[in-house]
């Protein structure tokens, strides 16, 4: 049996590195540290999984062969007048390179997922820019931590213990000497561990982080709530915050998927720049899968934009709303969809899903997914972070090592692999 | 009773989505987490519906059968929440004003109980 130690977990943008992963017979069969979420990972990519490549047929998929399905999706991608490539958030920065260089030579769209995640805020910040921080500062140093429109108890288990406030910093201990705050629509798992909830009526974030940058610039509001917030409690969250040495805000999908979007997260953005006039305060926003982050620093690298690139004009464009994979599919302006780390069918509006019905669809993928059973192509790939190495970006925009620890099933290659073979055939 | 209430769906990330996930998206767990709308009990009782019966929650974009639970995370009335997949997307609005993003959560939904044999 061999053990790794200080393995990455490729579940989500925490990136956890401390894990330890027991391998015997090229089979997983322990892994320490890990969240539930990243051991259910590791632990079940014998099932569900997609071993061969699957072609469509008179509507059924059957089986061929690695190169006959490369060859028909290089034909797909020559014959589209218009693809859209779409994804990414689970799989490398090396994967990603090339998908991007496929983009460019077809004249596609490329777009990552975090158009349906934190896209609003990557807007938000393009506007107002971000004070920010590493995860490594916000555990030794955060007396303060604010989650507000996050879950993190249940989307990113270890988050509070590795960064947060269970977290053993330098300066500061666990618990003791932290305060949590949390701002959602519900009493969540993650509100019942905070000093204060505050509990907002949905769509209500931008007036209630406009009510607190009133208060914390020492404004008097003549209102008795906002937002379904009492304003005596908006004042004891703004007395916090201002009376932190280091506070940290982070912030998940509650900001960037209700009403306002990416105006609530510059409303937010600007409620940090007002602190730091008083005190010592940042953010981060919560990215779900691991590379997600990653997908947005390869694409702004390669491109010069971080999402909703087109290359339709033979060089890259950017203007989400009309280059964003969404609404280029919803208006029907696609022939192609090329998916890699993703799984559309399952988490787009149902009225997307279904302009798929008449286009062509390619996806590499290690499992069997809605978008695998819908797909015209379907090529089986290796799990990154398990069974190919690469580069994940932390939701901080920490580059980490993926590694390779057990081999993929016969016959499967990685990402990277089918990727550069359809790159030798487009070119 | 009232036979149809107009509410705001949340949807978002639960620990049993995330864990049927890697179970696979056809796996029980996946559909059995997916499937399910919490509720405020209050209004529960305002649908005159129980745990584990079925309702009907239809948007602008579509219509679905799930079935009830109580929320853990009340008092939110007026408010219910399913977890991201296939079945909440059908009511999910594709507009984006401009921005990329769809509204996934925040959506004006009506509720209705179903009494008849119809299933999730």
């Amino acid at each position: 049996m061999e053990v790794f130690k200080n393995v990455l977990c490729p579940f989500c943008g925490c990136c956890c590195d401390d894990l330890e992963v027991e391998v015997d017979s090229n089979r997983i069969i322990n892994v320490k540290n890990a969240c539930a979420l990243g051991r259910g990972k590791f632990l079940s990519i014998g099932e569900h999984r997609l071993l061969k490549p699957l072609v469509k047929v008179d509507g059924e998929l059957v089986e061929t062969n690695l190169e006959e399905a490369v060859e028909k999706t290089v034909e797909m991608i020559k014959n589209s007048s218009y693809p859209v490539f779409y994804g990414f958030g689970c799989t490398s920065c090396e994967a990603i390179k090339l998908c991007l260089e496929i983009a460019d030579i077809s004249g596609g769209l490329a777009d990552n997922i975090s158009v349906v995640c934190h896209g609003p805020t990557i807007l938000g910040l393009q506007d107002m820019g971000i004070p920010s921080a590493t995860l490594g500062q916000i555990r030794h140093r955060a007396d303060l931590i604010v989650y507000w429109g996050c879950n993190p108890v249940e989307a990113h288990p270890r988050h509070m213990i590795r960064y947060g406030p269970l977290s053993n910093g330098r300066f500061i201990t666990g618990r003791k000497g932290r305060r949590v705050v949390v701002v959602d629509v519900r009493k969540t798992s993650t509100a019942a561990m905070a000093d204060v909830f505050v509990q907002v009526k949905p769509n209500s974030d931008f007036e209630v982080l406009t009510a607190l940058r009133a208060l914390v610039n020492d404004l008097d509001l003549e209102v008795e709530e906002v937002g379904g917030v009492p304003v005596a409690k908006l004042e004891e969250l703004a007395d916090m915050m201002v009376d932190a040495k280091f506070g940290a805000l982070f912030f998940g999908l509650g900001l960037t998927m209700s009403y306002g979007k990416e105006h609530n997260v510059e409303a937010a953005i600007a409620l940090v720049r007002d602190l730091n006039k008083k005190t010592k305060f940042v953010m981060i926003p919560m990215r779900g899968h691991f590379n997600v982050t990653g997908a947005n620093e390869v694409f702004a690298w390669q491109t010069g934009y971080p999402f909703c690139v087109d290359f339709s004009m033979g060089y890259p464009r950017y203007n989400p709303g009309e280059t964003s994979a969404i609404d280029v599919m919803a208006r029907g302006e696609f022939d192609l969809l090329f998916v890699v780390g993703a799984d559309p069918c399952s988490h787009l509006p149902h009225y997307v899903v279904e302009k798929l019905k008449n286009v062509k669809l390619v996806v590499l993928d290690p499992s069997i997914t809605p978008t695998v059973k819908m797909a015209d192509i379907a090529i089986p790939v290796a799990y990154v972070g398990i069974e190919a190495s690469g580069t994940a970006y932390r939701m901080d925009g920490v580059p980490l090592q993926l590694r390779k620890l057990v081999d993929p099933p016969p016959g499967i290659l990685s990402d990277v692999d089918v990727l550069n073979r359809i790159v030798r055939r487009l070119k | 009773m009232v036979n149809l209430v107009k509410m705001i769906l949340v949807s978002g990330r639960s620990l049993e989505q995330g864990l049927g996930k890697e179970e696979g998206k056809f796996s029980k767990r996946y559909i059995d987490a997916t499937t399910v709308c919490q509720l405020d009990p209050e209004d529960m009782s305002k649908l005159s519906i129980s745990e584990g019966e079925s309702l009907r929650i239809s948007s602008q974009h579509g219509s679905i059968i799930v079935k009830a639970v109580k929320s853990k995370h009340a008092p939110h009335p007026g408010v219910i929440f399913m977890a991201y997949g296939p079945w909440v997307n059908t009511l999910t609005s594709p507009e984006t004003h401009g921005t990329g993003m769809p509204s996934f959560k925040g959506l004006e939904v009506e509720v209705e109980p179903v009494k008849t044999a119809e299933r999730p």
